[in-house]
Order: structure tokens, then sequence, then C-alpha cells
């Protein structure tokens, strides 16, 4: 009896955990990470960024218009389940509630997706998540930012066309998707068959299940297939997996193309030697030679605020982070200008998110030039369309190869429309007219 | 003291064989239903009835359904996470083809579709025993999951994989806000738990366990291993199935296949495990072990916010949980309902023991 008694006291104690006092003029930032299972090696950096910005606002500039940053974690695990049960716990805290939600993941950004729009906050899934939800007159709290998806896709096509040397290339020619099997490893299905179709390519898509440990077969079927290019869709252990079984079978590293989530050093680093060549699509630079990044280290690290570990500044998943800082950051800055500086309510900061507008100017003057592309969103466009840069590891570092490549909007724009329409239809939604 | 019996005496066989034979028993039980049916909705927030109890219901069910396979009928299971998909798949379906159908209908079907996969895969069970049947299973668990991902078909082709639940509407009424959702699935589980006890105390669930404890010696006394093992599957299916239907439309509201995998399985077994073979209140006391306790050492982990780094509270919080089941499977191998059983002893003579 003693026992229960003092396992149910560990119980009570733990759930009726009392609610930190959150002062007036806070505004509050949910972070979802996961730093435990699978993916954590690549998904915690992220954030650790995302939260190391913050904290730089707070301590160089006392927060944002004057409003002070506030945040807690909640781990994920990588699991709907929990995921759901984060965003309950977080959703309501603060003076105003949660501002903006990051699930970090195709699967989470899906299980709160309805939830998020009847609570009226807004999601953003930067360079992930539903990428229909793109179309903002259907969506209108979901924001899959910088770069959808498909239209990385595209410039991804682009990207080997040019390799190839022109796009009528690239008729003939024979591309393996290698992606994992989840939502989010099959989101580019569609995209890519409409593009095989409209540049006579062939593509075949390699399903691998989570968590990719073992492709051998997979492999040894892209041998036998022999293409000329290999798309690579690789979360977390997976890609350097890939990597490294693309080295066995003796397929050129360079004719490897990763997504925006398989071009990081935890993909390439565990590959050793064999990730030397290995090209990957990248949202953002990579390194420390950016004023905000200075500014993270000097105002944060610094001082011994870290919510880090230092070494992992500069890499590109923890720059990511920074990219997530500024961008939903900016939404708040927007919303500000419009509804006053003070701590802002989900459906306020939705405004922000719907009107970035970032120029080049402001680029710079965030200090982030050439680490983030510049983009413009809208009520109808939850995107931005922002262009797309590719990067090659050249055994030590991640090398930029590309320019700003754009993106072709004429194949994807169509397929979001028709994809958000039978959705709108399915769940009897009235888009908003804009 | 509390639970003692002398004085109550049965007058009649009806009384004897009772649901519920001690009124304290009888009392409690009501007390509870009070407290899940009426108080609760009252006093409950959001988050509590939303990522707290719906889940905690749900995953009851769930391993309701494998304790009879497994703690009534002895066919160790690892295809749970597999039926609990075709339960959530068929929901899913049936939902979005046949949109006249109330949704009651939609999860009685999704269960019979679930109870027959069930029957299917359990057919090894006539051959196969023990830890070999567990690994049969495993089939069943992979190709399910298997299927729904790769034939679009079953996700009405979404491109991602991914099912999202329509808007809950029964008979005209909006039923998506938290309290109803609640409170229809607490009337689902209450009403299938009333099945489950009442089938595991009458012929059907008397012939489970004789199968269980000795097959051979039951098949001497007359019990068919065909129709017994195969009803458990069908049963044990039925209530995996309803609970993977509820997971969808009531918790997640949007799944892919890969939430119904193997790690799925394993979950629901160790609540069995946990919480008691071959009892009802265990599948409930391990559901709630499993679903209270990661997240309660969460909220926990918050309170040491400023003493400890935040990736070593996030592994702390698994290395606690791994240590506790050690813990409880140590201090009572049988389960926590076997604990409640000797609580129950205790209460009896207290607080005079001995």
């Amino acid at each position: 009896m003693k026992l229960r008694k003092l396992s149910m006291a560990a119980l009570a104690l733990g759930l009726l955990a009392a609610p930190e006092a959150f002062a007036q003029g806070e505004q509050f930032v949910p972070v979802t990470i996961y730093r435990t299972g699978a993916y954590a090696n690549t998904g915690a950096p992220l954030m650790v960024g995302y939260m190391d910005y913050m904290a730089m606002l707070n301590e160089r500039d006392g927060g944002v218009g004057g409003v002070k940053l506030t945040w807690e974690e909640c781990e994920t695990g990588y699991q709907n389940d929990r995921m759901v049960e984060c965003y309950e716990r977080l959703k309501g805290k603060g003076p105003t509630g949660a501002a903006v939600f990051n699930p970090l993941g195709t699967g989470l950004t899906y299980a709160i997706l309805e939830k998020a729009a009847a609570d009226k906050i807004p999601i953003v899934s930067l360079g992930y998540g539903r990428t229909d939800s793109t179309d903002g007159r259907v969506f209108p709290y979901s924001f899959p930012l910088i770069t959808n998806y498909w239209s990385q896709s595209t410039a991804k096509i682009k990207f080997i066309a040019v390799k190839e040397g022109g796009m009528d290339k690239l008729k003939g020619k024979k591309i393996a998707n290698v992606h994992h099997d989840s939502a989010y490893g099959k989101e580019t299905i569609p995209v890519l068959d409409e593009q095989a179709k409209k540049y006579g390519f062939e593509v075949k898509h390699y399903p691998v299940a989570h968590p990719g440990l073992d492709q051998k077969a997979t492999w040894l079927q892209i041998r036998q297939a022999r293409p000329d290019w290999v798309i690579l869709r690789g979360w977390g252990v997976m890609s350097q997996v890939s990597i490294k079984e693309a080295a066995a079978i003796g397929f050129a590293r360079d004719k490897m193309v990763g997504v925006y989530w398989s071009g990081s050093e935890q993909d390439t680093v565990p590959a050793g030697d064999a990730a030397k060549g290995y090209i990957s699509a990248a949202m953002h630079g990579s390194g420390t030679a950016f004023p905000v990044v200075q500014d993270v280290i000097r105002h944060v690290y610094d001082k011994g605020k870290g919510n880090g570990d230092k070494k992992e500044i500069g890499t590109v998943m923890w720059n990511r982070g920074i990219i997530h800082g500024l961008v939903n950051i900016e939404a708040i800055i927007v919303a500000q200008a419009k509804f006053g500086k003070k701590p802002l309510k989900g459906e306020e900061v939705q405004f922000g998110l719907e009107n970035l507008n970032f120029t080049a100017e402001r680029v710079k003057a965030l200090g982030a030039e050439n680490l983030l592309p510049p983009f413009k969103t809208s009520c109808r466009d939850h995107e931005g369309q922002a262009p797309v840069k590719f990067q090659q590891w050249d055994g030590q570092k991640w090398v930029m190869i590309s320019d700003w490549v754009t993106t072709d909007q004429s194949i994807v724009r169509p397929m979001i429309e028709v994809s958000a329409a039978s959705y709108a239809k399915e769940k009897n939604i009235t888009p908003r007219s804009c | 003291m509390l639970y003692r019996e002398a004085g109550q005496f049965k007058t009649s066989y009806p009384a004897d064989q009772a649901i519920f034979p001690i009124p304290q028993d009888r009392w409690s039980l009501a007390i509870v239903l009070v407290a899940a049916f009426a108080v609760v909705p009252m006093v409950a927030n959001n988050y509590w009835l939303v990522s707290i109890l719906i889940p905690f219901l749900v995953f009851s069910l769930a391993a309701l359904g494998l304790n009879i396979l497994t703690g009534y009928a002895g066919q160790v299971s690892l295809g749970t996470g597999g039926f609990m998909a075709v339960g959530a798949f068929a929901a899913y379906n049936l939902a979005v083809r046949l949109p006249q159908l109330n949704y009651i209908v939609d999860f009685a079907l999704a269960g019979l579709i679930a109870a027959a996969v069930g029957v299917l895969f359990g057919l090894p069970s006539l051959r196969i025993k023990g830890f070999y049947l567990a690994v049969a299973t495993l089939a069943a668990q992979f190709f399910i999951e298997w299927l729904f991902t790769r034939v679009p078909w079953f996700t009405n082709y979404s491109s991602s994989g991914v099912i999202t639940a329509p808007k809950m509407q029964m008979f005209g009424f909006d039923l998506s806000d938290p309290v109803s959702r609640y409170l229809i699935t607490l009337c689902i589980v209450t009403v299938l738990t009333l099945a489950a006890k009442n089938m595991v105390r009458s012929a059907v669930g008397r012939s489970w366990m004789a199968i269980r404890d000795m097959d051979i010696a039951a098949e001497i006394i007359g019990i068919r291993p065909l129709h017994t093992k195969l009803l458990a599957f069908a049963v044990s299916s039925f209530y995996c199935g309803v609970a993977g239907a509820l997971w969808v439309f009531f918790y997640i509201g949007a799944v892919e296949p890969q939430a119904f995998d193997i790690n799925r399985s394993f979950q629901v077994l160790f609540m069995v495990i946990i919480g008691g073979l071959g009892s009802v209140l265990g599948s409930f006391l391990g559901a709630g072990f499993i679903v209270f306790l990661p997240i309660a050492l969460n909220n926990a982990a918050a309170l040491f916010g400023g003493a400890l780094q935040a990736d070593t509270l996030s592994h702390l919080e698994l290395i606690i949980f791994g240590g506790l089941i050690i813990f409880f499977l140590i201090v009572e191998p049988l389960g926590l309902a076997r604990l409640w059983q000797i609580g129950k002893e205790k209460l009896r003579l207290w607080p005079f023991p001995h």
C-alpha cells in the first residue's frame, strides 16, 4: 500500500505541476522539440538554434518591440500522439496563448493541422509539412514557408537539367527517388510523376522503411535499374546509410541530390569518405560568417546562456534554427506594426505570416544576407516561392555550387490548387476569397 | 473492514453469480462511472480531456482486446497495431465512401472487418504455439502496415498517405468539441468493457481459460480449439479495431499507417503485462500506467527546468520510465491488477490484521 501511495503522490505531483507565472508583457512561443528518438540528431540542433535566436533578441534588443520573448520546450519524440499532447499543453500558455507552432515534422504537422486551425493558431512548417496547404484560401493557419516540397522538387529537376545541359536533355533519363516511407517521404511522389510526364524522363520510387538502417535490397534494385540520377529524400539516420550504400554499389555521389532534410553535417560526417561529392538542396547558407550568427555568439554563447552545444553553431541544422527564428519573429514584428507593440494572439501573428516581405534590404538589415533567400507571402500564397541553392560536401564542409535556382510554379501551383480544392470539398470548407 | 464480506448472505443463485457480487465493488464502480460521466466533463479542461483521458480510454480498449487474446485465451500476439490499423482505415473508408452511415455503425462495421482479418491471421494459432505464434502474428503487423502504405485506395489517394478523420456529426449534432468526443469514447469503452467482463465470466471465457491453461486437456473435456481460438482472435481484433477507429476519429484526427507500427503493438503488450494478464481491470491500470507516466514525468521535468540541462531531462524521462517498469515487474510480476487484489485483501482485515 505504501508503494501505491508513493506512486500516486508522484503522479499527482507531476500532473499538477504549477504553471509558471508569465509576466503580462511577454510573448509566449511554444517550442516542440525531439531530443530523444531516431531523429533527435537532426531535430534537436534546429530547435536549439531557434531558441538561441530568441535568446539573442532578448539579450540584444530586450525582445521584440519591447515585448520579451518567453518559451517552453516540450518533448515530442517525433511521435504524433506526443505532438498532440504538447500542442494541447502549450497552446494556452502565456498571457495571449501560443503565438505560432513549429512542429518540425510532416507527420507532426498533419497531426495538429486541423486542431490549430480551429484554435486559430498558425503553424509554420518551414520547408516541410503539407504541401497543398500553401493555398492560404483553404488553409488560413498553415504556412509551409520559404519553399515547400513540390517547389523544391521542381528546383531539383532544374538543377539536374542544368548539369545535363538543358531541360530537353532530360528526355529518356532515369531518375530514382529513394524516399523515407512516411508522410514526409511520399509527399513529392505526385509532383515527380507530373514532371516525368512533362519532361519525358523516367522516375521510379524506392520506399525505405523507418528508420532506414537496412537499405541493402533497395540499393541492389538501384544497381540493376542503373538510374542517371538519384534523388534522396531521407531523414535522420536514413540519409547517411543511403550515402554509404550508394558508395558500396559504386553509384557516383555527385549524381545524388538530397532534399533540404538530407543535407546536413549529421548526414555526411557519419558516412565518412563515402559522402564526398554528395549534393543536396540548400535552403540557406551554412557557417558562421553572417552578422546574425555573430550576434548570437556574442550575446548568448559568450555569456554562457546557449541552449545547446557550442560546436553546433554554424552547422546546417543549427543555422536552419536561426532561419526559423528570423521568419517566425519577423511575423511577430509585422503583426506588431498593425496591432501594436504588445503580446499578440495566434490569429494576429497569422496576419504577420501572411504579410511577410523579405526584400534584399530587409534581409540585410536582419544580418542574414546570403543566409536567407528573399521571399514574400500573401493570403493566396503561404509559401513565398523562395529559390533554392545547391551545395556539395567536399569531405570537410558544405560548399555552395549553384546560385539561387528558381522554382517552377507553372507545375506546382495548379497541383496545389487542385489538391487544396479537393480537401476543401471533403471538409466542407469555403475558401477565403483573395 | 472496508472490504469485509462477512454478513453478506446470498439467498439466490442470481445474486451469487452477479457480475459484482460484493456491494463494495458495486458502489465503487458506480462512483467511478458517475465521476467519469458527470463530474469529469464538468471539471476537466481541454488539455486533460484531449491529451490524457481520451488516449487513456482508447488504449484501455486496445489493451482489453489484447488481454482477451493473450491474457484469457493464452495466444501471444504482436499484431495489435495491425488490427488497430484495420479498424482505423476501415472506419475512415466507410465514413468517406458511405457518408450516410451513422458513425456508431461505422465503428461497429470497422470492428467486424478487423475481427475478420484477426480470424484470418489467427488461423496459424491452431498449429503454432507460444513464442512461435507471436512471430507468426508479426506477419499480420507487417503485412497490414505494408498494405495501407502501398495501396493508395485505402487512404483515398492521399498523396502523403495520411488519412484525416471527417467532421464528427451524429443525428445532426456537431460532436467535435472535446467534451462530446470524450463522452462518446467513454460510452463505447464502457459498453465494450461490460461486454468483455460478461464474456470472460461466461462459458466462452471459461473455454478460453481452459485452452490457455492446457489446450490438450481442454480438447479432451470437449472444448473445440478451432472455435475457441478463432473466437478469441475475432473478439480481440474487434476490440483493437474499434480502438484504432477511436484513435483516428476522436484522438489524433490524422494518421499515417506508421502510427500503427510495431511499436504500437509493443506498447499495448506492455500495458497488458504491466496491468496484469487475464484481468479486465488490469487493462485499464496498464493503459493508465503507460499513458500517464511519460506525460507526468515530462510535466514533472518542467519543475526542474532551471536545474538540469533540457536534453538531460528528456533522456531522464525515458530512464525513469524504464526503471519504473522494471521496478513494478519485480515487486509484482503479475501486474498492477494483482497489486490491487492484494490491496483489497489487506483492506478486508484493516485496521486489525492478524
